[in-house]
């Protein structure tokens, strides 16, 4: 078991021909993921990585059972892509891209809320399940098939989670970047609901970072409908206010969503959290022991 | 990106949203033109920064005679406001807005932005305007009420009744309002905002709704599509050094310690500058190299880094995920020697290849400190830095 995906979820590649789309897809399938079409308007017809190509998401799910789709294609059409997806009846829909203007996610949300599918990101690394399938952009061989969950706004810094829980042993189940954005997909709600009916998944490690009150949010779901031991870290206790940290959800506007409120929030709701990203694996399996 | 009151009431005029007459100057000369022009009494002097809390620190005036207008504007311009928003730098005044004075009787709040927590857009106001919305959203959070918009409907008549009702208007300033936050709606989905506030939006002495100050944030990830706004950046208003460094597509922000970090990834970038503080030094700033840390782009960023004078020792930090590490480790070596960095300089590596990385590190004739994780990496450089 593992959340959302596994060795026998089938894979179409949205954007698949570009430079970003072409490079990832490839480490996706040399991981072991089933990338089994591609799509990019205008290049229907034609391989590519010995892919199938088709004009339009219609198209490829019209001759393919496909349940994800990864998507690359540039941050001017991204949001066109994702409702394409959507509409094609797509249930999970992983959009890599940065850079998405934000009153297009604004729309995005607003549209696809009639369809029943999830969006994971924008601005994410994607979605891993250890040794099985990886749907984005993270180095693969840090994974470890295992029993902890891990969800992150960041995308290096979930590497780290990963790195530091198959140094000792525990692995991974799946690891989800939900991404940087200040409107996304999935939320750390979202997530941890999933990890706590995955029967697999023992332990979950937490990621957030300052912007927003998502972490608050998600201190509150923990302690009523999370029973599996859970940790939390908060990246950006020393960044000022009113300064984008890198990501464009990333900052603390208006003295909300400070690193402060968030760890204060995660103590109240007597969610376990580390001050360090380093010690993010030593205290999960403190915490499982 | 932000953008001068004098560029947003310009915009507000497009869209039909009520501004008091005025004109931009950049001489006391032409300051005094200005008022000649405009007519009447009495005139508002006010610097251009990108800033609020103008006036708790003598950016906003009223003058009363064209003399006046004349020895304010020379006052405000060139002249470095420092204000609660703009940190201890300040920021400059190159230009002054001059306007009529208005007398009012009422100030209220009103936004329209991005609301994160609904996703979507949304309106905000409050009785209370005039004001750090901020102060009054702590003290009364009652008095501060939200309109969320729905992306597919716009904004509804009742939505608009509500916001009337709770402004305590008149019947001809509802049907003023209706008009006024349509009309800043539209100006917010064509420009790609992600903030249009006016604050205040004041009754006027003929009892009319006036927007008396108006303040616009433009979506950065939107201006690929936005050419004539992108003219309107001034980059006088921001920080050399982050600039340089978004051309170049890093991410860097400045910060007042002495410990420099170099990392890839945004988040992992403010971790660093967490645990350099959580084991007792102080970050000099934050900077993602991204993804590719090529030598080219290694070696610039280090000269940005070294361009902060407080910086006195560096960490470099990087998980080399699809990058391999011995490519990362050549590069940090050509930069440190390209630069002649003589400061202590601390790096990390993990990920793909990292013995090989470490091995390179190592055989170099430069004297970098090399650490086994995230905590020893902290731990060298502050150290090093104490040094």
């Amino acid at each position: 078991m593992s959340v959302l995906i596994n060795k026998n979820t089938k894979i179409l590649c949205q954007g698949i021909t570009g430079n970003q789309g072409s490079f990832h897809t490839k480490h996706c399938i040399e991981y072991g993921s089933q990338v089994i079409a591609g799509v990019t308007p205008g290049a229907g017809g034609r391989e590519h990585l010995d892919i199938p190509i088709y004009n339009s998401v219609r198209e490829a799910v019209d001759i393919y059972a496909v349940d994800v789709s990864m998507i690359y294609v540039p941050a001017p059409f991204a949001a066109d892509a994702i409702v394409e997806a959507a509409e094609a009846g797509i249930q999970l829909i992983v959009c890599i891209t940065e850079g998405i203007p934000i009153n297009d996610m604004v729309k995005v949300k607003a549209a696809i809320k009639s369809n029943e599918c999830r969006l994971l990101g924008p601005n994410c690394p994607g979605i891993i399940t250890s040794e099985e399938c990886k749907v984005g952009i993270m180095p693969g061989f840090i994974h470890m098939k295992g029993k902890i969950g891990i969800i992150s706004r960041s995308g290096t810094l979930t590497y780290e989670a990963v790195y530091q829980t198959t140094k000792n042993g525990l692995g991974q189940t799946t690891c989800i970047g939900i991404g940087g954005d200040p409107i996304r997909g999935m939320n750390f709600i979202d997530c941890l609901q999933l990890f706590e009916d995955d029967p697999e998944t023992e332990g979950i490690i937490m990621v957030g970072e300052i912007g927003g009150t998502d972490e608050e949010v998600a201190a509150e779901f923990i302690k009523s409908n999370i029973k599996k031991p859970v940790i939390g870290y908060i990246a950006g206790v020393t960044a000022p206010p009113g300064k984008r940290m890198g990501h464009a959800g990333a900052i603390v506007a208006g003295g909300k969503g400070t690193a402060k409120d968030k760890y204060k929030a995660l103590d109240k709701a007597g969610v376990h959290s580390v001050k360090s990203p380093a010690l993010l694996g030593e205290a999960i399996l403190e915490l499982l022991n | 990106m932000n953008l001068h009151e004098f560029q947003s009431k310009s915009l507000f005029k497009d869209y039909g949203i009520p501004v008091p007459k005025g004109f931009i100057a950049t001489t006391p000369d032409e300051a005094k033109s200005v008022a000649r022009e405009l007519g009447g009494q009495k005139w508002v002097i006010k610097a251009q920064i990108h800033s609020g809390g103008r006036g708790k620190v003598g950016g906003v005036k009223i003058a009363k005679n064209q003399n006046e207008v004349m020895k304010y504007a020379k006052e405000m311009l060139g002249k470095t406001f420092v204000t609660k928003q703009t940190g201890s730098r300040g920021l400059p005044s190159n230009s002054v807005y001059i306007e009529s004075a208005t007398d009012y009787e009422k100030e209220f709040y009103i936004s329209l932005l991005v609301d994160r927590e609904d996703e979507c857009i949304s309106v905000i106001s409050s009785k209370s305007g005039g004001g750090n919305i901020e102060e009054v959203a702590e003290e009364n959070p009652n008095s501060i009420f939200k309109i969320p918009i729905n992306a597919a409907l716009g904004i509804m008549p009742f939505q608009l009744r509500k916001l009337s009702i709770g402004l305590g208007l008149t019947k001809k300033q509802s049907g003023q309002l209706k008009s006024i936050i349509k009309n800043t709606y539209m100006l917010f989905l064509e420009n790609d905002a992600s903030l249009v506030e006016i604050n205040p939006l004041v009754v006027s002495e003929k009892s009319d709704l006036i927007a008396l100050d108006a303040k616009i944030n433009i979506d950065s990830n939107a201006l690929f599509r936005q050419p004539d706004l992108l003219k309107l950046k001034d980059p006088t208003q921001e920080d050399q050094s982050e600039n340089d460094a978004a051309n170049e597509g890093l991410n860097y922000v400045s910060l007042n310690g002495n410990i420099a970090c170099m990392v890839n990834g945004a988040g992992l970038a403010m971790a660093t500058m967490d645990l350099i503080k959580l084991h007792g030094g102080e970050p000099a700033n934050f900077l993602d190299v991204g993804g590719g840390a090529t030598s080219e782009k290694v070696s610039f960023a280090l000269k940005l880094i070294l361009a902060n004078e407080n910086v006195q020792g560096i960490l470099v930090n990087i998980f080399g995920g699809i990058v391999r590490c011995d490519l990362i480790a050549q590069g940090i070596i050509d930069a440190v020697r390209e630069t002649e960095v003589d400061l202590p300089v601390v790096v990390r590596l993990e990920g793909t290849n990292v013995e090989d990385g470490k091995e390179i590190l190592k055989k170099s004739d430069l004297e970098i400190i090399t650490a086994t994780d995230l905590t020893d990496a902290a731990k060298k450089v502050v150290e090093a830095v104490k040094k």
